[in-house]
């Protein structure tokens, strides 16, 4: 599977850097987080009011589900021709005055912003928030030389001031609330005093009067950019305040840091991802602004334009067909407001500048699996498939996330490494490694759970766990691995008799009620009985990874439900089967 | 070394190895409108009050008395060059037009502090969405660069009802590309408060629209 064997150049992926990194593995990081009690109030506001708005807007098109399918077909067009793509977009930037640069990695892009910066000799910079600038923690490479950058979207002007990190893709500071706000105001704005409420109104023109200034003086401006059309060379920004207008007209050197990812093939394309980004995003028809300019105006504004193209992990990303798909992000954050883990950590619980379940699956991706804190990111979600239902570009984020548990168990156990190609036939080169607890415990549940008679066997146990559990009836407490389990949550005493050997002596007396009511099943309800007891999986032998994968993608109704996010849940009166549609999607 | 170009456009194609063509995207969604003209008219009416903004419905008769009612009988305000002067109230001691040349390199150009001076500023604009409430400028002589429509704190804006369309392609399919584009929906507003939608931060806080038929 060598790629030079078939004439190809062998490049290696090579991952990213900067803010991408967590420091603390997720769960502890969690725990830490889920002790704010005021963050936690702050977000599930901020998400349930957010979500609903979303899904009315959604809603109100006769043709979102065919809007998202579009949009993805145009992704998957984008990564399939991204070379061609990007050296169009390239051509004709340049061919209307503007400048392409071309950067490898974080520090690549900094250095050539901070470079462009310094040949304007100006020392000031205002900044449209980016999540590609904060992706590459251009703000204190700029510091570090001398070069002020001042936000100036009111929330990454409220992290800023407050010395704070974002915790949200679209709302930075979505866990603080008006009054924390208000006294991060009262305490850095030199322009204000006791008589400031806390009312948003005032805090919105609070900054207001903070920036006009800065608008009107500065003549650098750093922005990132939501779409970058190949066939024209056009960069687009969707915004609301009017501080990306500001930032994007009237300096005279505007610079543009971009992921390589976000070129769309044609201006028509727009047409379908402005449908879908502020209806997803905001939970809005449309954005108040979107500024859409390509390469210099003559007398209408900035005459020093230029991009920059990063690549900081994505070609990584690209290099895995199986998880290439986070790389259609349009940065909405649905995902995010919908998820019931971010809900419950908040953002900064994700330790990347990508939180959410969309940053559970890049962040690993941009920075390798190897990375031992990143690698617990694809475990942090309950695999509802919440985030999947909402997409706008219709990212399958589970499938993802169980694939990358796999890859991370893969590369503990020495089946794979991020330096080789992910697409190498891990299975044939398994190395000798001595199992871990996990791999013990779980090739015993498959001895015991493939064989009918071995499960009956271990279902004579089940009076020992109602001994354990005690009069309170729950269990509190398992050793080794399995402690990971109790650490968090009791579990119920197990049952006096269990479903097999009740259903053993009862399916008779089923048979008979069904055979009163009409029907006739008898043949059938043996067949399902003995089908179980046999079980199927007696030719599986490798455990974890083929169970967890085969469990979640297969089985899928194909081309099922195509209709609203919630249709799947309406005709299945459990929990139970709810949740089992939204885990198939049936969107495919 | 390689140049990053280079290397960038080889990890690329390294990495995009094995993948077939994917199929081309299929445009099913909705691409023309099959509504009658006034019921467009009134879904973009209905959506800019929503984002409150305050819609006038005017015909060139009734025009030059609604803008002086909305700038007020004191009122120093920018219009493009290109603009129909028939359009505009005349002037008088205390409210006046000043003509802006359309090119910031042009002598007669308000500088970024002389917007910042005037009380408002009108414009046409290129085409209208309605099902987003969406006006797009195009920086065509009418609208002006897009400086003047940006800093002044009134935006007053004509929408020619011939110029309004339902949908988002339909409106797209009749912008210039190249052109610098400002799609506007509503004054400028944030939510970045608890989510809060709170109108007016950094654009134009008062957005007047006036549907000339």
């Amino acid at each position: 599977m060598s790629r030079t064997a078939l004439g190809m150049p062998a490049v290696r992926p090579v991952h990213g850097q900067g803010n991408l990194h967590a420091r603390t593995a997720f769960p502890a990081a969690a725990k830490a987080e889920m002790g704010n009690t005021q963050m936690r109030a702050n977000i599930r506001h901020a998400t349930h009011t957010i979500r609903g708005k979303r899904a009315a807007v959604a809603g109100e098109l006769p043709d979102w589900e065919e809007l998202r399918s579009a949009g993805s077909a145009i992704k998957e067009q984008v990564m399939a021709n991204l070379p061609e793509l990007l050296e169009e977009f390239e051509r004709n930037v340049t061919a209307r005055g503007g400048t392409v640069h071309w950067a490898r990695d974080a520090e690549e892009a900094n250095r050539i912003v901070t470079e462009l910066v310094q040949a304007t000799g100006s020392t000031d910079v205002i900044k449209i928030k980016s999540m590609a600038t904060q992706e590459i923690g251009l703000e204190e490479h700029l510091a570090g030389h001398g070069i002020t950058a001042t936000e100036t979207d009111l929330a990454e002007l409220i992290v800023q001031l407050g010395r704070d990190l974002p915790s949200h893709i679209l709302v930075p500071a979505i866990h603080k609330n008006r009054h924390e706000i208000r006294d991060i105001f009262l305490a850095e704005m030199a322009e204000t005093d006791e008589t400031l409420t806390s009312e948003p109104r005032d805090l919105a023109e609070a900054a207001r009067t903070h920036l006009r200034e800065k608008f009107l003086s500065t003549s650098v401006a750093v922005s990132g950019a939501n779409f970058g059309v190949a066939e024209t060379g056009t960069l687009t920004v969707v915004e609301s305040e009017g501080n990306g207008r500001m930032c994007l007209t009237l300096p005279e050197t505007l610079i543009t840091v971009m992921g390589i990812e976000k070129i769309v093939p044609t201006f028509q394309d727009l047409e379908v991802f402005l449908q879908l980004l502020p209806r997803s995003s905001t939970g809005e028809r449309m954005n108040p602004y979107t500024s859409m300019w390509t390469g210099v105006t003559p007398g209408d504004g900035p005459h020093n334009v230029h991009v920059v193209l990063l690549d900081n992990g994505r070609t990584a990303v690209l290099d895995d067909p199986a998880g290439r798909s986070a790389l259609h992000c349009i940065r909405c954050s649905a995902c995010l407001n919908v998820c019931p883990v971010y809900e419950q950590a908040g953002g900064h619980a994700y330790g990347s500048t990508y939180p959410g379940p969309i940053g559970a699956i890049l962040s690993p991706q941009l920075t390798g699996i190897t990375s031992e804190q990143n690698a617990s990111l694809p475990y942090a979600s309950s695999l509802c498939g919440a985030c999947y239902d909402v997409c706008p570009v219709k990212i399958n984020i589970p499938e993802i996330l169980v694939h990358l548990r796999d890859e991370d168990v893969r590369t503990r156990h020495g089946e794979r490494s991020d330096d080789g190609a992910a697409a190498a036939p891990a299975r044939t080169r398994r190395l000798p490694q001595a199992p871990s607890e996990m791999d013990l415990m779980m090739k015993g549940a498959s001895f015991v759970m493939s064989s009918g008679r071995r499960m009956a066997l271990a279902e004579k146990a089940l009076p020992l766990g109602r001994a354990v559990a005690g009069r309170d009836r729950a269990i509190s407490w398992l050793p080794g691995a399995a402690g990971g389990w109790t650490d968090e949550r009791d579990i119920p005493a197990p049952p006096k008799e269990s479903f097999r050997n009740w259903w053993a002596q009862h399916a008779d007396e089923t048979a008979q009620r069904v055979a009163a009511d009409g029907g006739s099943t008898g043949g059938a309800t043996d067949g399902t009985t003995d089908g179980t007891t046999d079980g199927t999986t007696d030719g599986t032998t490798d455990g974890v990874s083929d169970r967890t994968s085969g469990g979640t993608s297969g089985g899928a109704p194909s081309g099922a439900s195509h209709g609203a996010p919630h249709e799947g849940a309406a005709g299945a009166p459990q929990g139970g089967a709810r949740d089992d549609t939204q885990h198939d999607g049936g969107e495919r | 070394m390689t140049d990053a170009k280079t290397e960038i456009l080889a990890r690329i194609r390294g990495a995009l190895h094995y993948t077939p063509a994917p199929a081309p995207a299929e445009r099913t969604y909705r691409r023309s409108s099959d509504r009658l003209r006034e019921e467009v008219v009134e879904m973009l009416e209905d959506r800019l009050v929503d984002y409150r903004a305050a819609v006038h419905r005017e015909t060139a008769e009734t025009l030059p008395a609604r803008i002086a009612d909305l700038l007020g009988v004191s009122a120093r305000y920018v219009v493009p060059a290109g603009l129909d002067r028939s359009w505009l109230p005349e002037d008088t001691a205390a409210r006046r037009a000043l003509v802006d040349p359309g090119d910031a390199r042009a002598a007669s150009a308000l500088g970024v502090r002389e917007l910042n001076a005037v009380d408002a500023v009108v414009t046409s604009s290129t085409v209208s969405c309605a099902e987003t409430g969406t006006i797009f400028l195009t920086g065509r002589p009418d609208e002006g660069r897009r400086a003047i429509s940006l800093v002044p704190d009134h935006h007053i804006c004509v929408v020619r009802l011939d110029s309004v369309v339902e949908l988002i392609p339909e409106a797209l399919a009749l912008v210039e590309p190249t052109a610098p584009v400002t799609m506007i929906s509503g004054p400028s507003a944030t939510s970045d408060i608890e989510l809060e939608r709170v109108e007016g931060v950094h654009g134009p806080r008062t957005l007047d629209v006036i549907l000339l038929g």
